[in-house]
């Protein structure tokens, strides 16, 4: 038989209506990927690009050598960020049903990426985040009000009115702008890095995108720059399966994980359990230490899943299983963080209940006080000037006509 | 005949396409199984298989290459862009390349590829769902840019395009996918299913790029206009009472000037609309070409009305939108002048 040549298209595992099948997942037991020195060679390190980071195993213990060995508060602290993280994002899905705001997006199932990520990093290393990273201003202590007036375009809101709903920024906090073009904050996060460098200064960039996005030519930029100036940065993948109703495999995720683009490019890549709040810890701690020790940048893919809708506007009814989520294999983030707590006897269902009331409350609190601000539909409105602004740090004449005749053409 | 949505003439016309012509493939970021974030490749690829149309990695640069390289081995590709405010990342390709393939190699190579993508606001998308960036291609020469504005149009023109060896970018204004929209978002949302032109044929027809079309006959003045703007126009028209003649431009490259400046110069007035900005927007190329062509027949300065010279934001979308008052106060401006 003669071989001809074919078209191979990447093929979802279960569709609509079939068994969830994560076959396809490969994963190490926790504990059994060593954790080499922060300044250890890319050449020497390639397998954790392709085997798991993982600490807590299934009897919720935390063994290995990349245990973290955190104090139990952070471990509360880490949990209470996700439950919070968690909480909000149902409370924001709620408002956009009732028509308060236009446009939600969830990280449910993903919160232990920017928790504790966030947790491992210094107040003053400047994050690149994507759509889908809120932990980072719950663990940055952004107040939720401030986050709900951008959500509600209203009064209050940091973005002035421009920006769809998630899309925040903080400077002071040290968190960029989130862009609604896949991929461009990654290789500005290099550049910021390489800034910090050039300045010797030790602060680290660190960047987030999904596996979908990793296809965008921004990725490669990227990973280039980082590698050939060796810039201190840590650069996310956060491989949560699914780009809308695109499965990774068409990301590239069928051959080779995407964690091993790393040592390709010639840079360290360490493939994590994104749901093992004290695996990803771990891991960026690592990495933070060897951007921040002049041993080059890392490249992290989270294996995680997108528990929820891609946004507001998605339903994965569409072209998943419905109880996909359910079947993942390497569960939810916060149950496990909770179960290895409770194993700890550092926590208990009583206080878990404690905590979700406690935080259920701040959350109610805090919408009703930013409602008081105006919501999409009803309330005090930004001023329609504002529009004008900002397009140039000084207007030019040519917008304050624009902005005159739209006064007049709205009878003001 | 039967009634179809612009999502629906669409689908139609790849359907026709893909059944007629094996050499008619389709890629693009969801368009496949999920049959696309709009649901305008609904069903293709369940019906001429994977490997006819193609979910692809997100990548829009990655899209166009490939599509080009298809096309100069033999296909007639379709590509979607998921959205026109994530155009850019292919516009190398595109500009670069897909343009001036034909040219710099001196018609031995060419790429027949069109693009598809939906352009502009008025769904709540903020400053990355909803930019009109049509101006910009024009500018480039090389490839044929198009803008439909009903169900009828949508298939005859996208069936042009795919026909087309030159390359097309086709433009569908996505707040006109399920009716037409006068620009008032405060009125109940019309339906295709009662309007003349969501009466599309089944089967194979074409409207020709590079014909504009006169929608309305009017006397006192040409108001000139594609797209959602459309139906905002002919809502001011009628509001103000004016008898003015509509003309959809359609294909802005190549531009039928005759049509345009054959109505200026009857009707002696002119007003241009589009929702993208202003600056440097088609409009320039609009009023230039019929001040060149129309001068002595002109009683008033050509007008220009257009969204403002910012991105589009989230929060003011109606304020931003050139709405019926911001059409109505332009062509009273441009009755009015002397
Ligand atoms: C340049 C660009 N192309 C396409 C899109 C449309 N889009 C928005 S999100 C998305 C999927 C991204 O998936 P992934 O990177 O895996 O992130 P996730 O949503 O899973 O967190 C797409 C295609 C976009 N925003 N920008
Ligand atoms: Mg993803």
């Amino acid at each position: 038989m003669p071989r001809r040549s074919r078209l191979h298209i990447p093929q979802h595992h279960s569709r609509p209506g079939e068994e969830p099948d994560f076959s396809y997942l490969e994963t190490s037991p926790a504990g059994a990927v060593p954790r080499p020195d922060v300044n250890a060679r890319v050449r020497d390190i390639g397998n954790l690009s392709i085997d798991l980071v993982r600490v807590l195993d299934d009897n919720h213990v935390a063994v290995g050598q990349w245990n973290p060995h955190l104090e139990v508060q952070d471990l509360q602290i880490g949990l209470r960020h996700m439950l919070l993280t968690r909480i909000f994002d149902d409370r924001m899905q709620r408002a956009q049903r009732q028509g308060k705001t236009s446009f939600y997006m969830r990280c449910l199932g993903e919160e232990a990426v920017s928790v504790a990520q966030g947790m491992a990093l210094r107040p003053k290393d400047m994050l690149f985040p994507a759509y889908r990273n809120q932990g980072l201003y719950v663990v940055r202590g952004r107040p939720l009000v401030d986050l709900m007036c951008q959500l509600l375009s209203n009064t209050r809101d940091m973005c002035k009115g421009r920006q769809l709903p998630v899309m925040y920024h903080w400077a002071e906090g040290r968190i960029f702008s989130i862009s609604g073009n896949l991929t461009t904050q990654f290789p500005q996060a290099v550049g910021w890095a390489m800034a910090a460098a050039i300045k010797g200064e030790d602060d680290i960039a660190v960047s987030w995108i999904g596996e979908g996005s990793s296809a965008e030519a921004d990725f490669h930029h990227a990973m280039l720059f980082a590698s050939v100036y060796m810039a201190p940065v840590i650069l996310n993948i956060v491989n949560n399966q699914w780009a809308i109703s695109t499965f990774q495999g068409f990301a590239g995720g069928e051959q080779r994980s995407f964690a091993a683009r790393g040592p390709g490019y010639g840079m360290a890549g360490i493939r994590v359990d994104g749901n093992d709040f004290l695996a990803v810890h771990a891991v960026t701690q690592w990495a933070a230490e060897r951007a921040r020790t002049g041993a080059g940048p890392t490249l992290i893919e989270h294996v995680t899943y997108r528990g929820a809708a891609h946004s507001t506007s998605d339903d994965p009814a569409r072209y998943r299983p419905k109880d996909d989520y359910e079947k993942w294999p390497l569960g939810d983030p916060v149950l496990r963080l909770k179960n290895h707590l409770i194993a700890l006897g550092e926590w208990s269902e009583e206080r878990h209940q404690a905590l979700a009331q406690e935080l259920e409350v701040h959350v109610t609190e805090s919408w009703k006080e930013a409602v008081q601000y105006g919501t999409l539909t009803d309330g005090p409105r930004l001023n329609r000037d504002l529009m004008f602004q900002d397009v140039f740090k000084e207007m030019p004449e040519q917008l304050r006509k624009q902005r005159e005749q739209l006064r007049t053409e709205q009878g003001v | 005949m039967p009634q179809m949505n612009m999502i629906q003439a669409l689908n139609s016309a790849m359907d026709i396409m893909l059944a007629r012509d094996p050499n008619v493939v389709m890629l693009g970021e969801d368009i496949g199984y999920f049959g696309g974030v709009f649901r305008v490749t609904d069903g293709l690829q369940k019906k001429y298989g994977e490997h006819r149309v193609l979910d692809t990695p997100i990548a829009e640069g990655g899209i166009v290459g490939a599509a080009i390289g298809m096309g100069v081995n033999g296909l007639r590709p379709v590509a979607e862009v998921q959205f026109a405010d994530y155009i850019y990342p292919a516009c190398d390709q595109i500009f670069s390349e897909l343009a001036r393939l034909r040219y710099r190699s001196a018609g031995d190579f060419w790429a027949p590829v069109t693009i598809r993508t939906p352009c502009g606001g008025g769904i709540r998308g903020g400053q990355t769902h909803s930019q009109s960036p049509e101006g910009i291609f024009t500018h480039v020469c090389g490839i044929k840019v198009v803008m439909p504005s009903t169900p009828y149009d949508a298939k005859g023109l996208l069936i042009a395009a795919i026909e087309d060896d030159d390359p097309v970018i086709f433009f569908e204004p996505k707040r006109l996918y399920n009716g037409p929209f006068d620009g008032d978002a405060n009125k109940p949302a019309v339906p295709w299913s009662t309007h003349p032109k969501g009466e599309v044929p089944d089967g194979y027809y074409t409207v020709p790029i590079g014909k504009a079309e006169i929608v309305r006959k009017g006397s006192a003045v040409t108001m000139v206009a594609y797209g959602t703007m459309i139906y905002v126009c002919e809502a001011a028209a009628r509001a103000l009472g004016i008898d003015a003649e509509i003309i959809d431009v359609r294909s802005m490259v190549p531009l039928d000037t005759d049509t345009i400046c054959t109505s200026v110069k009857k009707t002696g007035r002119c007003l241009i609309a589009h929702e993208a900005t202003r600056f440097s927007g088609f409009g320039a190329e609009l009023s230039a070409t019929i001040q060149e062509e129309c001068f002595w027949d002109l009683e008033a300065p050509i007008g220009r009305v257009a969204g403002w010279d910012t991105p589009y934001p989230h929060a003011f979308e109606w304020e931003y939108f050139p709405g019926p008052l911001r059409v109505a106060a332009a062509l009273k401006a441009v009755m009015e002048a002397a």
